[in-house]
């Protein structure tokens, strides 16, 4: 349980501010960044995150002979789940960013307002209410891609149940992963409310 | 002295030119309307004088300073960073949707630039900002949202948001376009007051009345080109050329 909750919040940690380089990269006007970026994320969205768990995990041995270790497969995990999210999330930030009206960027710049100034004080703060609602829905996702650590062998919620209900030979613990996923899940979409509805004070 | 010198500005967009050779020149204290047909080019005169467009070609000064210049080759070059950011602090722009920064309340969005971009400090900020939301009949709004305003109250405190910058000059892009006819004249009486006050102005505007009684000078553009300027009694009630009679006639309409 706390593995699943450990890999949940490592990777939001690691992938809510890697997508925004990211995302930026994707709108650079310098146009080999802007592709090497473009097909980063058509990559990690376009192939199973299960594949990604299994390339960080056993790359480094297939390819570089590094002895793979036990402790690397929890570090694995969270490696391929923040380059995976990272992925979903700078299209997020991107669209978000994008739907910000030009004229906003137009009242900062006759202000005086630096481009740090304007991004971080005038869109960034507009961006993380238009996003919120797109964002919850991957931060829900997240939570039940968590059970895909199994497949690199990491002890998560999921792994446990399989092997308990297997050895039991009985469901509760299968309904009790259910249960934990749920609840999960329903604290998350209720945090998400609560954080939106904070954001409520303007339109 | 002349605030604003523009020099034989020039300005294409993707190979068709919307500005062709256009020379302004206002004075302290003066206020310039400028009128004319849609697409005539008298935004992008705007954007270029507040450089929220690169000219193409010609010259833009600021209280005698060299914002651009034509370089060796007759394009436009403009000056470093440092002096543009020192320039633009010369100037403000009131735009015809506002633009205000609608996370930020009345109060926030006037003091956050004097604060953040001029390092006052917030109680010199807000004293000023209060000082000029009375100004505006807005002083017990101070804390709604951009939301929550009417357009002409919006459109005031754009009004307000730009002069706390303490802009030697001040450019509006049509203030009343974007506004129910009922609510254009709250925004005209500012402008008329400002002009008392003697500040310097450039306004692009479609209210000829407006125009006629708050300017001291007239400019008529069409097809990027002036084609006629004087005094508004001229210009408005005596045009000398046929295409001003035109506008001018169409507008009666
Ligand atoms: N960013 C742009 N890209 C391409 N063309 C543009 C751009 N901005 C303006 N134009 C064109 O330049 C011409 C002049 O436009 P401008 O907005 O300056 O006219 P205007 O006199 O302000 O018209 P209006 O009274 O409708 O506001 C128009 O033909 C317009 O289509
Ligand atoms: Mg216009």
């Amino acid at each position: 349980m706390l593995t699943s909750m450990l890999i949940f919040a490592l990777t939001l940690l690691g992938a809510l501010p890697l997508a925004l380089p990211i995302a930026f990269g994707r709108m650079s006007k310098h146009a080999p960044l802007r592709m090497l970026m473009q097909v980063y994320i058509s990559f990690m969205r376009g192939t199973p995150l299960m594949l990604q768990l299994l390339v960080v995990y056993f790359g480094p041995w297939f390819i570089l002979k590094i002895p793979l270790s036990n402790g690397y497969r929890f570090y694995a995990a969270i490696i391929a789940f923040v380059l995976n999210y990272a992925a979903y999330f700078a299209e997020i930030y991107r669209a978000g960013i994008e739907s910000i009206p030009r004229g906003q960027y137009e009242a900062a710049e006759v202000l005086g307002y630096s481009q740090g100034q304007t991004f971080w004080r005038i869109i960034f703060p507009q961006m993380v209410k238009r996003i919120l609602p797109p964002v919850t829905n991957e931060v829900i996702t997240l939570v039940k891609d968590t059970s895909l650590a199994f497949s690199i062998g990491v002890m998560e919620m999921f792994t446990m149940a399989k092997q308990i209900s297997s050895a039991e030979k009985s469901m509760t613990a299968l309904v009790a992963a259910a249960a934990f996923y749920y609840v999960f899940n329903a604290i998350v979409a209720w945090a998400m409310n609560r954080f939106e509805r904070r954001l409520a004070y303007y339109r | 002295m002349n605030v604003l010198e523009i020099e034989s500005l020039q300005k294409s967009f993707d190979g068709r030119e919307v500005l062709k050779d256009i020379s302004v020149s206002v004075a302290e204290g003066e206020v310039v309307a400028v009128i004319g047909p849609s697409g005539s080019g008298k935004s992008t005169l705007l954007r270029c004088a507040t450089l929220l467009e690169t000219m193409d070609g010609g010259a833009l000064r600021y209280l005698g300073r060299s914002a651009a210049a034509p370089g060796k080759d007759g394009k436009t070059v403009y000056a470093d960073a440092q002096t543009l950011k020192e320039i633009r602090s010369s100037f403000g722009l009131v735009f015809q949707s506002f633009h205000l920064f609608p996370h930020y309340s009345v109060l926030k969005n006037i003091i956050d630039a004097p604060m953040c971009v001029q390092k006052r400090s917030r109680e010199e900020a807000t004293k000023a900002a209060m000082a000029l939301l009375s100004k505006m009949g807005l002083a017990d709004r101070a804390d709604a949202y951009p939301y929550q305003l009417s357009g002409g109250e919006q459109q005031r405190v754009s009004i307000a948001r730009a002069l706390a910058m303490g802009p030697k000059m001040l450019f509006f892009d049509e203030p009343t376009s974007a506004l129910d006819p009922e609510l254009t004249g709250d925004i005209l009486r500012v402008i008329q007051s400002l002009a008392r006050e003697k500040m310097t102005m450039l306004i692009v505007t479609h209210e000829m009345a407006f125009a006629r009684s708050v300017a001291d000078r007239v400019i008529f553009m069409a097809g990027g080109v002036i084609v006629e300027q004087g005094r508004p009694e001229d210009v408005i009630d005596n045009p000398q050329n046929e295409r001003t009679r035109a506008f001018l006639k169409k507008l009666e309409r």
